[in-house]
């Protein structure tokens, strides 16, 4: 199934390729009409206008450094080269040398640790206040816009007041588990190397649910009413109508929200910085921290160009092969 | 107080399914609330605690009183003087980030919805694949590229790269409300004498009021909060947005938490008015979707 999508795709590329140069731009008037054929290519510069100066902001902001960074990735491009403007081209040295080290085995493992554990924790509670949203009671409009307030705060501010909570002997945190009487001891959340990923994890998690319980409560309200009457009558109710009815139905809604999830995740910067700053010992250090040291700590942005390469090419093989899975899904 | 019930029957399913509200008794829909009320408390605690710390200065590194006992605003005088400059050039980019984007975007997103371009599902595609593109990889990019030529450490280079964010954010939505516009609107337009531009101007940005605002605030917010870009592309104290100066606030050895927290709610208004004043706008620009 997914192959032939995906011939369908390239077809309709390359169907695309053929076909725009004639609609792009009219051909020279073919004796007939020569008036009305240059007012129609005058018109369609018009139109193309229109998007012009997105294409090249596009191209400037995204196309550029994609490349750019492709380039950089094989280049030795160091401080050295901003004075003499030399960057030789080093072969595969760069990713020899960032794959080698035993650092990015941590950071891989990491980032693989911190995305899964971001998703899952945000997934499974936004949907499970997305559904406890659906039920009608006072105040609930109120409650539900009051939860985006995290998701639209500045990350480096919550990253700031997390690590006030989050701080060994005066933080939040740790006074209020004193209160409890099985916990022993001030557990050193940011600053232990077994519990740091865990910490920054979970104030991932804090950050995204307001996102996943946003999107997915839309999703539920897509979902007609009727099918949980016509359902409750053949005895579907509770667990059973959201096993057949709602988790069946939401799906579209889902793939959106895990892609992006994932996507944006593994990118993630602001919060490991202002939290850890990749610490203690590296045990927070993901790909794209990494890549931010390696460039802008060390100076070395072909390495740094290197990692965020790595990074890119994550992102893409999990939308390919999560898009590829999901459709053999729903196709059975 | 007692609680009477209202109506009889009571089918309660929940686990995703609706619950008419008229068929609830109002004893069982408060405790709804009530448990709504806890999640958000827990949700919020982290803000509550930074308005909390930024309240009670002088306190050393210490534990902070769970209540502002006694509120002292010694935190925000400190958080003005040292950050002040930085709250104003974090106005300044995000401002320009807004102007910029939405010039950029709005004729791209018409363009997109509306005149027959065959390739324009591809240049979609292409907007929802910068999705994927790691700040960092940019920001790798552009420093080189603005250190040649000298847009490091300056508000245009700043306000450029953080419209990053904005651009296709903005594409994406104006181009869902820009579908909806009826072509006879234009076309009318267009038949009495309005050239594309025109048309543009004058019928279709105003009847998208509501998006443009939508992808606006989102536009400012995006650019209000970026962080990456303004520690990667400045390397002096000229040009320092306040979410770096924050950053910086809390790598130095913390003897005072209450300007930290100050400069953080400081950093947090511009979401909260967005949320009192743009919850209108986000959901006029949904219902207003269908044009007469």
């Amino acid at each position: 199934m997914s192959t032939r999508a995906d011939a369908g795709t390239l077809a309709s590329a390359s169907d695309a390729a053929a076909r725009q140069p004639r609609d792009g731009v009219q051909p020279p008037s073919r004796g007939g009409r020569p008036a009305r054929s240059s007012a129609r290519t005058k018109a369609r510069i018009a139109e193309l206008a229109f998007l012009v100066p997105a294409l090249v902001y596009l191209v400037l902001f995204f196309g550029y450094p994609v490349v750019k960074n492709l380039l950089m990735g094989f280049q030795e491009y160091t401080t050295k080269t901003f004075f003499t403007g030399e960057a030789p081209f080093v072969g595969l040295d760069n990713y020899t040398a960032v794959l080698g080290s035993s650092l990015f085995d941590k950071a891989l493992l990491n980032t693989v640790l911190f995305t899964a554990g971001s998703i899952l924790g945000q997934f499974v509670i936004g949907l499970a206040i997305a559904v406890f949203f659906r039920r009608s009671f006072p105040l609930n409009n109120v409650l539900r816009a009051l939860l985006l307030l995290p998701w639209l705060v500045p990350l480096i501010a919550s990253a700031a007041v997390w690590r006030w909570i989050l701080d060994t002997d005066y933080g939040a945190l740790n006074r209020a588990l004193q209160l409890l009487p099985f916990i022993d001891g001030n557990p050193a959340w940011l600053t232990s190397t077994s519990l740091a990923l865990i910490a920054v994890i979970g104030v991932n998690i804090w950050l995204g649910i307001p996102f996943n319980a946003t999107i997915l409560y839309g999703g539920l309200q897509e979902i007609p009413e009727e099918l949980y009457e016509a359902g409750a009558l053949d005895g579907a109710t509770g667990w059973r109508a959201f096993r057949h009815i709602t988790w069946p139905l939401l799906r579209p809604v889902v793939t959106v929200v895990l892609v992006l999830g994932v996507v944006y995740t593994l990118k993630v910067l602001d919060i490991i910085l202002g939290l850890t700053n990749g610490g203690p010992a590296n045990s927070t250090q993901t790909i794209a921290t990494l890549s931010y040291v390696r460039s802008f700590k060390e100076f070395d942005f072909g390495q740094g160009a290197a990692l965020g390469n790595v990074l890119v090419l994550l992102s893409l093989l999990f939308a390919v092969v999560y898009l590829r899975l999901n459709r053999k899904a729903v196709d059975e | 107080m007692s609680a009477v019930p209202v109506s009889t029957t009571v089918v309660d399913s929940d686990a995703g399914a609706p619950v008419s509200s008229s068929g609830k008794p109002a004893a069982h829909r408060w405790i709804s609330t009530a448990v709504g009320v806890v999640i958000i408390a827990f949700m919020l605690f982290p803000l509550y605690w930074m308005v909390n710390v930024s309240l009670q200065s002088g306190g050393g590194a210490v534990a902070t009183p769970w209540f502002p006992a006694a509120p002292s605003l010694d935190g925000y005088v400190q958080a003005f003087n040292d950050q002040g400059r930085n709250l104003v050039t974090s106005l300044v980019v995000s401002l320009g980030s807004v102007v910029l984007s939405l010039l950029i975007a709005a004729p791209a997103a018409y363009a997109l919805a509306q005149f027959r371009i065959r390739w324009a599902t591809w240049v979609l595609f292409g907007v929802l694949i910068t999705q994927m593109i790691p700040g960092i990889v940019v920001a790798n990019a552009l420093y080189s590229a603005f250190s040649d030529i000298g847009l490091l450490n300056s508000l245009p280079g700043l306000i450029l790269a953080d419209s990053t964010a904005g651009v296709p954010f903005a594409i994406i939505v104006m181009r869902a409300f820009m579908g909806s516009i009826p072509p006879s609107i234009v076309e009318a337009a267009r038949v009495d004498g309005a050239g594309q531009l025109r048309a543009f101007v004058s019928v279709v940005l105003p009847m998208s009021r509501n998006a443009l605002i939508t992808a606006g605030l989102f536009t400012f917010l995006f650019a209000w909060g970026d962080f990456l870009f303004a520690l990667t592309l400045t390397t002096t104290e000229d040009v320092r947005p306040v979410t770096l100066g924050l950053y910086q606030y809390i790598g130095t050895y913390v003897s005072d938490w209450s300007p930290i927290m100050a400069t953080a709610v400081l950093s947090s208004l511009p979401a909260i008015v967005l949320l009192l004043v743009a919850q209108r706008y986000v959901a006029a620009g949904v219902t207003g979707g269908a044009v007469k």
